[in-house]
């Protein structure tokens, strides 16, 4: 076992992190999240420059054939500075999803474009009744023509209103919770019928709820076989999760340096407040927590991999719950230990602390996660 | 040993209820039912409505003007307005300075402040915190130096809440630098028109603004606005803080939000067509909520009942528990509101807070103002005295270490 950089990654994280801090103060990241588009097409061209968007693609693809440790190093680095780009929508759930599922014309088109940073891409599969539940689709897809017909809507849809293309799950056969049956399609985001309603999300991130009505699609927009994709949407939600591990660690680890630095310069009752003991105590407890929260944002990169898909899913519902329970205690301790100005607006420390908050909404929470743990432990039994 | 509330308790119980039934705006309770964003005037209504019916001040004496209610009927009256859906009375004017000025103050200054509070004429903030002394209030700066009849005052406040709707504040000032930090330390009333004074907004983390820095500039204060004595305001600080406890745990508070929290459990969609509700996992957190509010309220009901016997109005530990375990509870509750509406936690549309508001909301009605009011709840273990405090002053105070 090995669990150092290669001298690649060390390289990757530097030139990343140098970026990142001359680049990506904290007004800067307000200003591109209160812009019109809600981030800057001008970083995105830098990123893509860098090579970060081909990280997740094959080299036989345009990309740079990196490994899911190579995901885990940029969205930990992404987490902290708190970047508002579309990575994890384009790259990690879009890209890396046409590359395991497309069709070899269907990967010429989509994915050159996507490495270079001309088209950005959006995960619409959530409904407003699925809650957590992958295999939930009401939106269906019926054969039309030459190609097929989508109806239905999608809730929440991270980075929706500047998508490009929207890689949407229909039902082409089955009942609404059936796991056979569901196809993914690879839908023009201008297309006729797609009414897109966007708004600003708590975190400072931008999402829409995606209705789709009579939406014609051609058959080569099918990705994958029809009735077929839930393993495939399970994939990559699962590379997704493991992203937001990967980005809830780097958000863990930058409050517990903020924080530690406040309990040492902090002065009440003539002392800095780190002598207390009872919060010597708690930052001790939030140190623990963001080693653990390390190792399981590593079980899930490896989890998102894993080739046996039981495997998989015990890897990473352990990691998201775990990194979840840590999240939640750090990021609520940090802004206690702040006092006021950790429940103010003006401190980074608040929005590290939402953003926490919404990752563990997205994919599935702690307790969701814990549950289907849990389940999988009577499938040990059987 | 008897829980079960007495025949008179019961029929305080219900003229309580019929009367805000019957004189609670409707649109005001939409307003608190449905998170909705609160004004100056939603808050005044309600205060000047009570204020009618001479039940603004539950806990004041009756020569004040209190309806003389002990301290069961007060906690049933705070239950019955949080169900009801009523606007808190902000606790400025009749929580905090009217009791020191009941104490503390002289005849001309009851004479002058005490029936403004109880009528609503004048909204009042809190002055004590700076940015270098909060936990340590009494390393305070804010300076006032004599000048004839009046104080000059300099410095800075902050946290100050919904000090953007105020016309007097109740500041510490520093009167005198020798000696402990706690000695030369004054009580002022400082009428917010006085030139001087800035009041400038702090955005909160959910957008919100109800915090602000207030700025004095050499602010002159009569001295006739003086509370006690020069130099001794520490113990009109105290005194304040240690005050009044019904209410304290918001006991009434957390069992509507606890209702609230089940209605949406039971709306929300479980993913296979179930509600929430029917979730074991997340019904069990749930119950884990509610037997500890039953819980709190017992030991509530205690403290006021002991207090009630021994007639002692002290500052005690027992509050400090209440308050620890009310807030923590607070803060349960609106984490799993948040978390019950799942993805639609994370779409933030400040305008459906408005009450006018037209728009359709994103997801249910109910889910638009969850994640900011789980965000907001972080304050209520950090301010009134932080729960580290508080628990500092129990292991001080009741278990001697
Ligand atoms: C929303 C909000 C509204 C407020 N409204 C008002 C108002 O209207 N008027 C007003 O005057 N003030 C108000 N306050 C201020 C509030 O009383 C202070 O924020 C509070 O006393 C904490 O002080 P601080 O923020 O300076 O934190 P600090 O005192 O700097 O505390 C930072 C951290 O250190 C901990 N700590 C400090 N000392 C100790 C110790 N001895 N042992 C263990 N832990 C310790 C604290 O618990 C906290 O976790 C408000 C605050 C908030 C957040």
């Amino acid at each position: 076992m090995d669990f150092s950089l290669t001298p690649e990654q060390g390289m990757l994280q530097d030139s990343l992190r140098k970026f990142l801090a001359n680049e990506y103060g904290f007004d800067s990241r307000r200003k591109r999240a209160e812009s019109a588009d809600g981030f800057s097409r001008d970083t995105w061209a830098q990123l893509a420059e860098l090579g970060l968007l081909g990280i997740a693609i094959s080299e036989d693809d345009g990309g740079l054939g990196g490994d899911a440790f190579d995901s885990m190093l940029v969205m930990e680095s992404l987490g902290r500075a708190l970047v508002v780009e579309p990575y994890l929508s384009t790259v990690v759930l879009g890209g890396a999803t046409i590359a395991a599922a497309g069709n070899a014309d269907q990967k010429a088109k989509w994915l050159p474009a996507i490495v270079g940073g001309e088209t950005l891409v959006a995960f619409a599969h959530g409904e407003p009744r699925s809650r957590y539940a992958l295999s939930h689709v009401e939106c269906t897809a019926k054969a039309d023509g030459a190609g097929w017909k989508l109806d239905g809507q999608k809730a929440v849809v991270r980075d929706a209103a500047t998508a490009d293309v929207l890689l949407v799950s229909a039902r082409t056969a089955g009942s609404t919770s059936d796991e056979k049956g569901i196809s993914l399609f690879l839908v023009d985001a201008k297309a006729k019928g797609v009414a897109i309603r966007g708004y600003a999300t708590q975190d400072g991130g931008r999402a829409g709820e995606v209705t789709l009505t009579g939406v014609q699609v051609d058959k080569d927009a099918l990705l994958g076989n029809a009735g077929e994709a839930y393993p495939v949407i399970e994939r990559a939600v699962d590379r997704g999760i493991a992203g937001l591990c990967a980005e809830a660690l780097g958000i863990i680890d930058a409050l517990n340096e903020a924080t530690l630095e406040y309990l040492k310069t902090r002065q009440q009752f003539g002392q800095p407040i780190g002598r207390f003991q009872a919060l010597q105590h708690r930052m001790v407890d939030m140190t623990i927590r963001a080693v653990e929260a390390r190792s399981m944002a590593i079980v899930a990169a490896a989890g998102a991999n894993d080739s046996d898909p039981m495997e998989r899913r015990r890897k990473v519902s352990a990691a998201k719950a775990h990194i979840g329970q840590c999240a939640r205690y750090v990021g609520q301790q940090a802004v206690q230990l702040h006092g006021g100005i950790g429940v103010t607006d003006e401190l980074i420390v608040s929005h590290w602390f939402k953003r926490l908050a919404m990752i563990n909404a997205t994919f599935g929470d702690a307790e969701h996660h814990l549950g289907v743990f849990s389940d999988l432990l009577l499938k040990e039994d059987a | 040993m008897n829980l079960a509330h007495t025949a008179e308790e019961i029929a305080f119980r219900d003229d309580v209820h019929a009367f805000i039934a019957k004189n609670l705006p409707p649109e005001i309770a939409a307003k608190v039912h449905g998170g909705k964003r609160l004004g100056r005037d939603d808050y005044m209504t309600w205060h000047k409505i009570l204020a009618r019916q001479g039940w603004v001040a539950p806990g004041w004496p009756k020569e004040f003007g209190g309806p003389g209610w002990n301290t069961v009927q007060q906690q049933i009256f705070d239950d019955e307005c949080a169900a009801a859906g009523a606007p808190r009375i902000l606790p400025f004017g009749v929580k905090m300075v009217a009791p020191v000025i009941m104490r503390f103050g002289n005849a001309a200054q009851k004479q002058h402040f005490l029936p403004r509070i109880l009528s609503g004429e004048d909204w009042w903030c809190q002055g004590y915190s700076e940015p270098g002394a909060g936990s340590d209030l009494a390393s305070l700066k804010t300076k006032a130096e004599r000048a004839g009849d009046h104080y000059v005052v300099n410095g800075q406040k902050t946290w100050n809440t919904l000090g953007q709707f105020a016309d007097w504040i109740f500041v510490l000032v520093r009167t005198a630098s020798a000696g402990r930090p706690q000695e030369g330390i004054s009580f002022l009333l400082v009428d917010m028109k006085t030139p001087g004074i800035t009041v400038r907004p702090i955005r909160m983390l959910d957008g919100e603004h109800e915090i602000n820095e207030v700025w004095f500039e050499n602010v002159k204060v009569p001295v006739a606005n003086l509370v006690g004595e020069e130099n001794k305001g520490w113990t009109c600080a105290k005194f304040l803080l240690g005050h009044e406890r019904t209410g304290i745990a918001g006991v009434g508070a957390c069992k509507r939000e606890l209702k609230h929290l089940k209605e949406i459990a039971r709306r929300e969609p479980a993913g296979g067509g179930d509600s929430l509700m029917k979730d074991v996992r997340f019904r069990d957190r749930i119950a884990q909520v509610e037997i500890e509010l039953m819980a709190l309220e017992v030991t509530n009901l205690r403290v006021l009942s002991a207090e009630a016997e021994g007639g002692k109005r002290a500052p005690g530990p027992e509050a400090s528990i209440l308050k620890v375990r009310g807030t923590e509870i607070q803060q349960s509750l609106s984490e799993l509101m948040m978390q019950a509406v799942g993805v639609y936690g994370i779409p933030y549309v400040p305008e459906a807070l408005d009450a006018e508001w037209g728009g359709v909301p994103v997801g249910a009605e109910y889910a638009a103002p969850l994640s900011g009011h789980y965000f907001n709840m972080r304050k209520t273990s950090i301010y009134g005295g932080s729960n580290e405090i508080q628990k500092n002053i129990v292991a001080q105070l009741s278990l001697g270490l």
